[in-house]
């Protein structure tokens, strides 16, 4: 079965080490905030200038002045700390962030990564996701393998505009974990009930299939 | 207005000079901590064939959004431009210009042009369509674009506190863009919810000197919330 959302969102959150500074992109990596492990300390970065970002506020707390790159309003934990946009990338193009998680349209063996822009449809804008992808070292992208229709989304090179060149090496989709070297994707683990055929076939770039691949477990 | 004291008492004497076809830099992260008096009142001006640098376009109605009523943008600088539908149509159509530049970067353009760094290197949009056109420079084995500053005749902002002197304090995330946009502005104008007599405010709490500001205005502010999202108890 294919992961939910709320699974990506769990498996994203393994990724956290204690002491991590994260940002996470709107969507999937958003959800990934509610599954910190209780023992562990993970710091939320929020690109519009919050480091420390907390829940979403009470009725009676909500700030106009306090909201997240998102524009919802939040809250902030103790130890939080509040800076202007240019500290903030600042911050992100200087490698201090250890963790970004952000979503993609495609991903390609090569490690570009497509997420701002579908020519000839509404042009939104890439916001903060070039500088994100562009300064992060560590990033995990989240997505969907393949389309609706069956088209795999992890290609041998990106067809629509990029966001990032080189960037990406670690991508998990609803079908499987997968980093990327070499010019190639490398399965590192499936999906639980999801077969090795099933994530081959709806893999667009050359795949790497290691002798063991674990299921996920959450 | 005399020796340090930057204030002024009304919107219209706040952005005297504005003429049309100026470029004008503008602080404010979606609707949060944008100058929406001094918005309200290009509007009322009726400058036009403005190009306007800032994080977002406003909203229909709202902030930026309400310049495009009356076509007084003609080009936008910005990184998002969503959850606009007038601003979509003017685009579409062509009467409007868009430049769309990676967040962090359209904040260090600010930032140099305010620092009198005339350009600087950056991987974020490098092979990427925003690099297209760009020098690019290989340092330690990672390629660079160069990016240049932004430069505005006048920039606007909105900040939490002032002293009569200018300097300032912001307010949780409505500080975002505003730093920057002051310093990259030939005039920078700057409203605030309360100025208060000079030595009121702590030297070392001070988040921007009054060396960047050349105006300032006391307002009072609406701080429409773009996403009320909140949890029960």
């Amino acid at each position: 079965m294919a992961l939910t959302r709320e699974q990506l969102a769990q498996r994203v959150a393994q990724e956290f080490k204690d002491g991590y500074y994260v940002n996470l992109g709107i969507g999937i990596p958003t959800l990934a905030a509610n599954y910190i492990p209780d023992d562990m300390q993970v710091m939320l970065q929020s690109e519009n200038g919050l480091l420390g970002m907390g829940a979403f506020p009470l009725d009676e707390e909500v700030d106009a002045d306090l909201i997240n790159a998102g524009k919802q309003t939040v809250t902030m934990v103790p130890g939080a700390s509040i800076f202007s946009s240019a500290e903030s990338f600042a911050m992100i193009r200087g490698g201090h962030v250890d963790l970004t998680v952000l979503g993609a349209f495609e991903v390609d063996c090569q490690g570009n990564i497509a997420s701002y822009m579908i020519p000839g449809k509404l042009i939104k804008g890439m916001g903060g996701a070039m500088d994100l992808v562009a300064g992060a070292d560590n990033i995990i992208v989240t997505m969907t393998h393949a389309s609706k229709s069956g088209a795999s989304k992890l290609l041998a090179e990106c067809t629509l505009p990029l966001t990032g060149k080189g960037c990406i090496k670690r991508v998990l989709t609803d079908l499987a974990l997968m980093d990327i070297a070499d010019g190639k994707f490398i399965l590192r683990e499936r999906a639980p009930g999801v077969t090795v055929e099933e994530i081959a076939k709806l893999t667009g770039g050359e795949l790497v299939i290691p002798d063991n691949v674990p299921e996920m477990t959450f | 207005m005399s020796g340090f004291d930057k204030v002024v008492t009304s919107y219209e004497e706040a952005l005297e000079g504005l003429e049309d076809n100026m470029t004008i830099i503008a602080g404010g992260f979606g609707l949060c901590g944008i100058p929406e008096n001094l918005i309200k009142e290009i509007k009322r001006r009726g400058t036009k064939g403005l190009t306007i640098a800032s994080n977002n376009a406003g909203v229909d109605g709202k902030g930026l959004g309400i310049l495009l009523e009356d076509q007084q943008i003609k080009k936008m600088i910005a990184s998002y431009v969503g959850e606009n539908a007038l601003f979509e149509a003017q685009m579409m159509s062509g009467e409007l210009e868009v430049e769309l530049t990676p967040q962090g970067t359209l904040a260090e353009k600010m930032r140099a042009g305010g620092a009198g760094i005339p350009a600087f290197f950056t991987a974020t949009g490098y092979g990427t369509p925003v690099g297209e056109g760009k020098e690019v420079r290989e340092f330690d084995g990672r390629n660079y674009i160069l990016e240049e500053a932004l430069y505005g005749d006048f920039s606007i902002a909105k900040a939490w506190k002032a002293d009569r002197y200018g300097n300032l304090m912001f307010r949780k995330t409505a500080r975002n863009f505003n730093p920057m946009a002051i310093t990259a502005g030939k005039i920078s104008v700057v409203e605030v919810e309360e100025i208060v007599e000079v030595g009121q405010l702590d030297p070392d709490e001070i988040h921007l000197p009054g060396i960047y500001v050349n105006r300032l205005i006391q307002g009072t502010f609406e701080k429409t919330i773009e996403q009320r999202t909140v949890r029960s108890a």
